[in-house]
């Protein structure tokens, strides 16, 4: 048994160390807001937040997730995280949605960093997060947008 | 994607009779579920099938509302969704159209796609097939969907006006308020019962453009609270109870067959159930999704590739420039190409090469399916239901409408969802049928998979030998185009292929609105076993590079401007010369660009939306970075305006990465890529700016899903150009190779 602490919930699990956090997440817990994309740490639709930190979930084992405090999309709240997900309501930045749970999940993680990112800050911190759909110049504007909206 | 009408296919049955009788048809509207709801409204010229796909019903045991429209008791308006919502905002777009005409409030709509069922939500513009692509789904509703609406108002003002005692011309409507000058109002859910007394008009008139409020307006997608809370529901996110997970060990080679395999070892992982031959592989089914992964990777398969591809892709470019040599089936011929060359006074030469593209939609592939004593149930991300629906029966042995098939959004497709041989349906129902117990099984491709698996936008070369005279006019065109024919040996063969050339891999060459006056294509489909499919526009991905790369290159050969160069050739077609114009415009063409910077600019038409596109880039070294894209399109009436913004700067992000890297390149017949490292799409850093300008036209809407999507590589080409004096035909294009 591995006990996971989700969006503050603790589950008991009867699945090997070594399975992903996503799988855990999306199979055990049938928690399917995170997404799988690669599988390799290539495009961030699995972000989830471990202690806070912005992480793969595909890369991450259960076994190293254990004892650590773990929020999803489907948990995640706060200032930031509202006015995250209100800029992105706002400006219609989805379109097929399926990479902006980790979207979102990474820029809550920016904006809880860095109040005021620049284009850079946005480039270095969203360059792991694929979007198929190119909605890249939207979420650029959300972050900017859910900064102001937090100043 | 298809564009053109499809013939009625045998093949794909129509759901039997049954069910409720013609009388409740005549009757026009029924309660489900204590909703009011509106029989099917199909328009102009469909009477026979609108008939019979009315008297058919819901089938037995099934709710399947025999609509387009609900009204709940608490106003909710419900527009049922025929369409396939993979990002592109159709859901949004065809509720408008509804609330357009019914005068309903935004915030009271919603959507819920509708089943799978051809009879009563076919595509108009695909014949009898359910189904969507080629950019048709708000052309082919535009006129149903606005009369399934005004349909809906008029029951809804006939029922008022019987409540009031007053003349039903007196009552008016707005944001889903019904009112009457002596102070009487009502709600639509206030109304939905005494509605459904009413008789369906036969043919309500919709409004004039003057009268809409919401058509042309910026109203928010229907589908963004939930996609950004983790709640939108993908076919990959089903969960059902006992549901097992299968992955699929497909061939090394395309072509490749299973010779043997040993599943002792992938059986003793933990959480593997079963190890299956199916006709595509051996499917691992487990547990859960990384049980099936492990044991697959302990899976020990010996493939015969007796048939199988082996050639590397150099050798397949070889071998179309080999074929090249002799002749090639005429598709477009006017004048005399031969003698206007040799009459030029400059002529050039040109070879264009465009490697296999995977489509790699966000969601990678996946289905779930549960044999049951009916039949068989589906959910997925079903893009083409009539052939979901008749491929799964063929393998299962059932009949068609023995499946049901819940149709979930999808993350994404970009012509990936939408096989004319459904090759992931086909595997869903053949896992199931190997399996065969009755338990839920979902198939999951990994990005390996998806990435390797075929179904590949179709390499192409193009051959281009053309002129121009002494005054600066083109002389003559001859074009050569070679590549493995998309419908060629599926079941949609005889829609595309027109004596022996299949349209999707000339279109945008043949029947270029160039007035050109010499001008000869020449077309050759090679087969081969690598699956190709259309990938986001199509043909028009090779074509539209190849003809406005040499547009730009005959206008700087006879001295001249390429905007002008090319209006003079468009005087015909005012639509395209307007975007053109637009977009020259608002792109600042003709501004002097800082050294190191060009500016290059593309027009194309597909789809019947006209684009032009202008792109600034910074070149450095080999590096071509993309500054600024500024895009002007013509797609009739706007239905709405930051949707069609959203689609065209969307198209830019996905189709860049193209343009400046993505390849799927084979080595003695196999893959040489596999995820998103030798795969990678766009990423942040490397978004332009994207500026999109929409031409007020007064024509029905045309599609906005793919069109920009060919602009891209010839405007950005044309920009380094302009910045070197480097001339980029192949793609993905690369600086270091060029002289
Ligand atoms: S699925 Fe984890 S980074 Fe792509
Ligand atoms: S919205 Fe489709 S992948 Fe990002």
């Amino acid at each position: 048994m591995i006990t996971l602490s989700v969006n503050g919930v603790a589950h008991d699990l009867d699945v090997p160390s070594d399975m992903p956090l996503l799988w855990a997440l999306r199979d055990t817990l049938a928690m399917t807001g995170t997404k799988f994309g690669c599988g390799q740490a290539l495009c961030g639709a699995c972000t989830v937040q471990l202690d806070g930190t912005a992480v793969r979930s595909c890369q991450t084992s259960v076994g190293d997730a254990a004892g650590a405090e773990i929020v999803t999309i489907e948990g995640v709240n706060g200032k930031v995280a509202e006015a995250v997900q209100a800029a992105w309501r706002d400006l219609d930045v989805v379109q097929c949605g399926y990479c902006q749970s980790g979207q979102i999940m990474s820029a809550i993680a920016l904006l809880s960093d860095n109040a005021k990112p620049t284009d850079d800050d946005i480039d270095a911190a969203m360059d792991g997060n694929i979007c198929r759909c190119g909605t890249y110049q939207r979420i650029r504007a959300a972050i900017h947008d859910a900064a102001g909206k937090l100043a | 994607m298809l564009r053109t009408d499809l013939p009625v296919n045998p093949l794909i049955p129509r759901p039997a009779t049954r069910g409720a009788s013609r009388r409740d048809f005549l009757k026009g509207a029924a309660t489900v579920g204590g909703a009011f709801v509106l029989a099917t409204f199909v328009p102009l010229g469909r009477g026979p099938l609108a008939q019979e796909a009315a008297a058919s019903g819901p089938p037995a045991g099934i709710f399947e509302p025999n609509v387009f429209l609900k009204i709940a008791p608490d106003s909710t308006v419900t527009v049922l969704i025929k369409h396939f919502e993979m990002g592109q905002g159709i859901t949004t777009g065809l509720t408008t159209l509804v609330a357009e005409e019914l005068d309903a409030d935004w915030g009271q709509m919603r959507y819920e796609m509708a089943p799978a069922n051809p009879a009563l939500y076919a595509n108009l513009f695909f014949g009898t097939y359910m189904g969507t692509g080629g950019s048709t789904s708000t052309a082919n509703s535009w006129t149903q969907m606005r009369k399934v609406g005004a349909a809906a108002r008029a029951m809804l003002v006939a029922a008022a006006a019987k409540e009031w005692n007053v003349p039903a011309g007196e009552i008016t409507v707005a944001k889903g308020t019904l009112s009457h000058p002596s102070g009487k109002t009502a709600t639509f859910g206030d109304l939905a019962g005494a509605a459904m007394a009413e008789a369906v008009p036969a043919d309500p008139a919709v409004k004039t453009p003057d009268q809409w409020t919401l058509i042309g307006t910026r109203l928010p997608r229907l589908d963004s609270f939930a996609k950004t809370n983790g709640t939108a529901v993908y076919g990959l996110d089903i969960r059902r109870p006992g549901m097992l997970v299968a992955v699929i060990r497909r061939p090394d080679r395309f072509g490749g067959t299973v010779k043997s395999f040993d599943a002792t070892a992938a059986k003793a992982i933990a959480g593997v159930v079963d190890v299956v031959q199916i006709p595509t592989g051996v499917a691992v089914i487990a547990k859960d999704t990384w049980s099936a992964m492990k044991g697959r990777e302990a899976l020990t398969v010996e493939w015969d590739d007796a048939k199988a591809e082996t050639r590397s892709t150099d050798a397949i470019f070889a071998s179309y420039r080999e074929e090249l040599k002799k002749t090639g089936l005429p598709a477009d011929t006017r004048g005399d190409a031969a003698a206007g060359i040799a009459g030029a006074a400059k002529t050039t030469t040109a070879e264009f090469t465009f490697p296999y593209l995977a489509h790699a939609p966000m969601e990678p592939m996946n289905g779930v399916i549960q044999l049951t004593d009916e039949g068989a149930e589906i959910w997925s991300g079903s893009q083409f239901p009539s052939i979901d629906l008749y491929v799964t029966s063929a393998v299962l042995g059932i009949k068609p409408e023995q499946v049901k098939i819940n149709i979930l959004i999808s993350g994404g497709s970009f012509g990936r969802r939408a096989v004319p041989n459904a090759d992931w349906t086909f595997e869903l129902a053949a896992v199931a049928k190997a399996v065969g117990r009755k338990d839920p099984v979902q198939l999951v491709w990994t990005r390996e998979d998806d990435i390797k698996g075929g179904y590949y936008r179709p390499m192409f070369l193009h051959a281009v030998e053309a002129g121009v005279t002494a005054d600066g006019k083109i002389a003559g065109w001859r074009h050569k185009v070679i590549g493995k024919s998309i419908m060629i040996g599926t079941a949609l063969e005889q829609m595309v292929v027109h004596d022996g050339v299949d349209d999707t891999s000339v279109e945008g060459v043949k029947n270029s609105p160039y007035k050109i006056p010499h001008f000869a294509v020449e077309a050759y489909n090679p087969a081969s076993e690598v699956p190709v499919l259309w990938w986001r526009s199509v043909g028009n991905t090779h074509t539209a590079q190849v003809m406005e790369t040499m547009m730009d290159e005959l206008a700087t050969m006879a001295g001249r401007d390429a905007v002008e160069f090319r209006l003079e050739l468009l005087s015909e077609h005012p639509r395209m010369a307007d975007v053109l114009k637009l977009a020259a415009e608002k792109g600042d063409w003709g501004k002097p660009m800082p050294a190191g910077k060009g500016r290059g600019i593309a027009v194309h038409e597909s789809f019947g939306t006209r684009v032009a596109m202008v792109a600034e880039v910074t070149v450095d070294g080999a590096d071509i970075k993309v500054d600024r894209i500024v895009a002007a399109v013509d797609c009739g009436i706007a239905v709405n305006p930051d949707i069609i913004a959203a689609q065209v700067e969307g198209s830019v992000g996905f189709a860049l990465s193209s343009v400046l890297r993505n390849a799927i390149t084979l080595t003695d017949g196999i893959v040489d890529q596999s995820n998103f490292d030798g795969f990678e799409p766009t990423r942040m850093s490397e978004m332009p700016v994207v500026e999109v300008h929409i031409a007020k036209v007064d024509a029905p809407p045309s599609g906005i899903g793919e069109p920009a999507v060919p602009l891209l590589a010839p405007a950005i080409g044309n920009a380094v150009f302009q910045a070197t004096g480097k001339r980029l035909r192949s793609l993905p294009f690369d600086l270091g190779t060029v002289g």
